[in-house]
């Protein structure tokens, strides 16, 4: 999988592309307008990482140039602007998501997970890890080929651990992709806990191969057994 | 009331004075002028009978006024001395009315053949009555006449003259800051309309100018505030997965993520305070809010059972506003956080949707009332709840007064929340 990803700030770069790399992508970069422009020009990467504000042009031409160029690169849009008009213009354009900074790393994995699946896979929706499947459309989920039965936020919650299967996912992170971005003035995330504890039964009594761990002070991390 | 009438009522009044006035001084030089006359006639008259009577006896004998216009009767020397010519108005009954009408006397002494004779003359006099309801009629109908002209007037001509005025107001009307239309500029000649013009002119076009230099600024400000933000955020979360690590150490950097997630927090909540007192939510639609009660309480009902806390929706019926679909959502979340935030476990949550408003009751960790004043102010905090923001309140309040609504608090069973439309 070849991952562009375009953003100025050398810090921000770096950050990304050092997250990316543990996920075994391919990554690439560019700081700039016109270099960007040149590598989307010449290369077809899977997945692009577009910042708006770029030194010598803004993301949004980029965009456009790409859809003149009838290039089928999925794109998202990682901007610090969090702006609804320049969300609306860049969906228009045909971004396939946008991502307001700042994000935490396992929500950037699931989106850029998102896309290259729907572009890749042509919208391949059944997760295998290990003996657990899940369903992504049916919102269903299977042990062993045995249903597992979860209510909604629970399948959410594991279909967010296992994107970001061995990685760190911090409480925040969880909560503003499950419960949404609003949940972010919930005075604690205790909460959470309740459910996760409700998940991991589920999953110790069908038998998965799967263990959330809990990170102390920070939040979980689903590991295979 | 619009302008011109306003200063037609005003020439109404004015004008009802002036005829007045008018009137009465008409009336008074009128009925002067006409007692002249008569009195000139009964003078001449005078001198015609007394040389009749000069010629033909028969004048001395006509006592009464029957058939003719005057009567003499003889009176003693004693009487007729120091006698003057005196005019008098008096009553007299007309044959051909039927009734008594006013008529002018002349009574006068003359001498004749050395005796005394008193001659008194009539003749008839203008009807005060009448005159006066004629003379009223006719005012009236030149006061109304007056008024209907300048109606016309001001409806035809100052309409047309005022017609730059009207335009000006008309773009004040329709201006809208975060969707400057370029309305064009009605060409005048009048001095005044021209510089009223060109000051609003300007005045918009500084508004404008700064209205946009501001969204720039806060645009800045979230791209130079949140990239710092992500960096850190993202490298601790590098760090954090970075083996191995301790606890301690683990529960040190969660600390630091919490405190610059609570950062992150600020910043949007202060960045969305901007944009609504700046209006920049400008697209709208139908919203409809029990809808949008029920979603929301879905989305925090773990949060709400997590807390035991017992909820009460009374949806009276469905009301739909016209609102920001963005806004409505954040107005009803933050309601909702806050009646959670500071909720206690076991307490309960009251929420009542009315075509009046809005009503959120929850119970709290202190049975005091709060500071009215002092609830929506921001960074305002009961010193329990640190992880608030002590923006959820003032973005509350920011929404209501973009739209016109009221919002206070008070103190029922629980702590109240009230927004009325």
């Amino acid at each position: 999988m070849k991952i562009l990803v375009i953003e100025d700030e050398p810090q921000m770069l770096e950050t990304l592309v050092h997250s990316l790399q543990q996920e075994k992508y391919l990554v690439e970069t560019a700081s700039d307008y016109d270099s960007a422009l040149e590598k989307v020009t010449v290369y077809a990467y899977d997945c692009i990482l577009l910042d708006i504000n770029l030194p010598g042009g803004s993301g949004l031409s980029l965009l456009e140039e790409l859809k003149k160029q009838q290039k089928s690169d999925g794109v998202i849009i990682v901007s610090a602007r969090n702006s609804v008009d320049d969300k609306i213009q860049g969906l228009e354009l045909g971004a396939d998501d946008y991502l307001p900074k700042p994000f935490h790393m396992a929500e950037l994995h699931a989106r850029v997970k998102s896309v290259l699946r729907r572009r890749k896979f042509e919208g391949q929706n059944l997760q295998i890890l290990q003996n657990l499947q899940i369903d992504l459309d049916k919102h269903l989920a299977w042990v062993n080929g045995q249903e597992m039965v979860l209510n909604r936020k629970e399948f959410d919650i594991l279909l967010y651990l296992v994107t970001n299967k061995d990685r760190l996912v911090s409480k925040t992170a969880l909560a503003e992709h499950v419960w949404g971005d609003y949940i972010d003035q919930a005075d604690n995330y205790e909460f959470i806990y309740s459910q996760i504890k409700n998940l991991r039964k589920k999953l110790k009594d069908h038998g998965a191969q799967v263990e959330i761990q809990a990170i102390y002070g920070i939040g979980y991390k689903l590991v295979t057994a | 009331m619009k302008l011109l009438n306003h200063a037609t009522a005003y020439l109404a009044g004015l004008l009802l004075l002036v005829i007045s006035l008018w009137a009465g001084l008409f009336y008074v030089n009128m009925l002067d002028e006409i007692y002249d006359s008569i009195d000139d006639g009964l003078g001449n008259q005078k001198i015609l009978v007394m040389q009749k009577a000069a010629q033909d006896s028969t004048v001395l004998r006509q006592r009464e006024f029957e058939a003719g216009y005057f009567r003499v009767r003889e009176i003693p020397f004693t009487l007729a001395i120091h006698r003057k010519d005196q005019y008098r108005d008096t009553l007299m009954f007309m044959q051909n009315e039927q009734d008594f009408e006013p008529v002018r006397l002349l009574t006068t002494v003359f001498r004749h053949k050395g005796r005394y004779y008193e001659l008194s003359l009539i003749t008839s006099m203008v009807e005060e009555d009448d005159l006066i309801e004629d003379l009223l009629y006719s005012l009236l109908w030149l006061y109304l006449g007056l008024i209907a002209s300048i109606l016309v007037l001001n409806n035809l001509l100052l309409k047309r003259i005022w017609r730059p005025f009207y335009h000006i107001l008309q773009r004040l009307q329709h201006f809208k800051l975060d969707d400057p239309q370029p309305v064009p500029v009605q060409p005048t000649n009048i001095e005044e309309f021209q510089l009223l013009n060109q000051t609003v002119e300007k005045l918009l076009q500084q508004n404008v100018a700064v209205y946009q230099n501001q969204k720039v600024f806060i645009e800045n400000a979230a791209h130079e505030l949140q990239t710092p933000l992500a960096i850190s955020l993202n490298k601790l979360e590098l760090l954090a997965e970075s083996q191995p690590l301790h606890e301690n150490q683990l529960l040190q950097i969660g600390t630091v993520m919490e405190n610059l997630e609570r950062l992150t927090r600020l910043n949007k909540s202060l960045l969305l305070l901007s944009k609504i007192e700046n209006r920049q939510f400008a697209q709208e639609a139908d919203v409809e809010l029990s809808t949008l009660l029920q979603k929301s309480l879905a989305d925090f009902e773990e949060q709400l059972a997590f807390k035991d806390i017992t909820v009460e929706l009374q949806l009276e019926q469905e009301v739909t506003l016209r609102m920001n679909p963005d806004l409505a959502t954040m107005l009803v979340l933050n309601l909702l956080k806050n009646a959670l935030v500071h909720n206690v476990p076991g307490g309960f949550l009251r929420i009542q949707l009315s075509v009046s408003g809005l009503v959120f009751e929850n119970s709290g960790k202190t049975d005091q009332p709060l500071n009215q004043e002092q609830v929506f102010t921001r960074f305002f905090k009961d010193d329990s709840s640190t992880a608030s923001t002590g923006l959820g309140l003032p973005i509350v309040k920011a929404i209501c007064d973009l739209y016109g609504f009221k919002v206070q608090y008070d103190f029922r069973q629980g702590h109240t929340f009230t927004v009325t439309f």
